[in-house]
C-alpha cells in the first residue's frame, strides 16, 4: 500500500459524519414513498453538497440554490444563499468537508475498500502512481486541483447568470451535467422508484451516471477525488481556511518532524508547512496521527496551540 | 497579523449575516424553497 496513503479509520470522524448524514437526510418517509421532503425547512441551506431532489433531504443545497438564484426569472444577486455560504465558510472553512459531507463519507468509505483483508494484498496498489508525493503525479495532481475553482467560477457562477437561454431561466449547469452527488443521492433513488422518471432518462442520464462510476471507482484509487479536483464548494469553502473561525495549529516545540501526519493526510497536504492549506479538509487524521500532540484544532483563540502555529 | 486577521474573520462574519439579511427581506429563501421543494429533473440528471 502507498506510504503516503496510510489513511486509518478516524472513529470520531465516522461518527461525526455518519450524524451529518443522516441529519441532512432525515425524512426517512422519503425513500419509502420514493417522494421528496417538501417542509418549510427546505428554505435553508445545509453546508454541504446534499442533493435537495434526495428523497431524504430535508434543506437545500447551497450550490444548487446558488445557481438558481443566479439563473431565475429575476436574475438577482443571490444574497441569501451567498450569505450563508459566507457564514459556513468563515464559521468552519473546509471543516464541512471533512466532517459533514455525505459525499466526502461515501468517498471515505470506498477509500477503505483497500483495507479489506482480501484486497490489501493485491500488488496493485504498490504499482499505483498516486500519492508519492514527486514526479509526473504531483505536477498533475497539484494543476488538476485548480479545476475545481474552474468549475466553480464557469458552472456554478458565470453560466448561469450570464447565459441566455429561450426560457430566460438558466439551468443549474454544474448540477445537471457534472454533479455525482445529485445523480447518487436524487437520481438514483428517484429512478428505482419512479417508473416515470425510469421512462425519461436518456442521453444525459446515462453521462451523469458515468461519471458518477468514474468518481466512485476513482474513490477507491486515491482519496477524495471529488473534493480535490472537481467540488466547487470544497473551492468556495477553500478560500477561508486560513482565517476561518475554526483553525488547525502546530506547536512547533512538540513537533518532532517525523511526517507522520503527512503520511496519512488524504488531501496530500504539507501539513508541517501548511497547516491551514486550502487543500486542508480538516478530518483530524493529522492530529490522531500524531505521536506528541503537537496538532491541535478548534476555534479561533481556543487552540491551546494558538500562538506557536509556525515550524522553523 | 493576528488582529488583521481578526477584524476579517469579524468583517466577513457581520457581511454574511448582513447578506442573510438582505436576502430574507427580499423573499429569496421563497425562490430556494420552490426548487428544493421539487424533483429537480436537472440535478438528478434526466431533464
Amino acid at each position: 500500500m502507498s506510504r503516503v496513503h496510510r489513511n486509518r479509520l478516524n472513529p470520531k470522524q465516522r461518527i461525526i459524519q455518519l450524524s451529518a448524514a443522516v441529519l441532512f437526510n432525515g425524512y426517512l418517509l422519503g425513500f419509502r414513498k420514493g417522494r421528496i421532503y417538501t417542509g418549510s425547512s427546505k428554505a435553508i441551506c445545509v453546508p454541504v453538497l446534499n442533493c435537495y431532489s434526495c428523497p431524504g433531504a430535508l434543506g437545500a443545497c447551497p450550490i444548487g440554490a446558488l445557481q438558481t438564484v443566479l439563473g431565475g426569472r429575476h436574475r438577482r444577486f443571490p444574497f441569501y444563499v451567498l450569505g450563508m455560504l459566507l457564514l459556513f465558510g468563515i464559521l468552519l472553512g473546509r471543516v464541512v468537508c471533512g466532517l459533514l459531507c455525505p459525499f466526502g463519507l461515501i468517498q471515505d468509505l470506498l477509500y477503505q475498500i483497500r483495507r479489506l483483508p482480501l484486497i490489501r494484498n493485491i500488488p496493485l496498489w504498490k504499482h499505483l502512481p498516486f500519492g508519492k508525493g514527486k514526479g509526473i503525479w504531483k505536477k498533475l495532481d497539484s494543476s488538476a486541483r485548480y479545476l475545481k475553482y474552474g468549475i466553480l467560477l464557469f458552472l456554478v457562477i458565470l453560466l448561469p447568470a450570464f447565459a441566455v437561454t429561450k426560457t430566460g431561466i438558466n439551468p443549474p449547469y454544474f448540477c445537471q451535467y457534472i454533479c455525482p452527488a445529485g445523480t447518487l443521492e436524487g437520481g438514483v433513488p428517484g429512478l428505482l422508484m419512479n417508473p416515470q422518471l425510469r421512462a425519461a432518462a436518456g442521453a444525459l442520464w446515462n453521462w451523469k451516471l458515468f461519471l458518477l462510476l468514474v468518481i466512485l471507482a476513482a474513490s477507491v484509487l486515491l482519496p477524495r477525488p471529488f473534493c480535490r479536483y472537481l467540488c466547487p464548494l470544497g473551492a468556495f469553502y477553500s478560500l477561508f481556511n486560513r482565517f476561518s473561525f475554526f483553525q488547525m495549529e502546530l506547536d512547533s516545540l512538540k513537533c518532532i518532524g517525523c511526517k507522520a501526519c503527512e503520511r496519512v493526510c488524504p488531501m496530500e497536504v504539507e501539513v508541517t508547512k501548511h497547516i491551514n492549506s486550502p487543500e486542508c479538509i480538516r478530518c483530524g487524521a493529522c492530529k490522531a496521527s500524531c505521536p506528541t500532540g503537537a496538532i491541535s484544532s478548534g476555534f479561533a483563540g481556543k487552540g491551546k496551540n494558538e500562538k506557536r502555529e509556525k515550524v522553523h | 497579523m493576528r488582529n488583521k486577521r481578526n477584524v476579517l474573520r469579524l468583517v466577513l462574519l457581520l457581511l454574511s449575516l448582513s447578506f442573510i439579511g438582505i436576502g430574507i427581506g427580499q423573499e429569496e429563501y421563497l425562490e430556494v424553497m420552490k426548487k428544493a421543494v421539487r424533483i429537480c429533473l436537472e440535478c438528478i440528471g434526466i431533464g
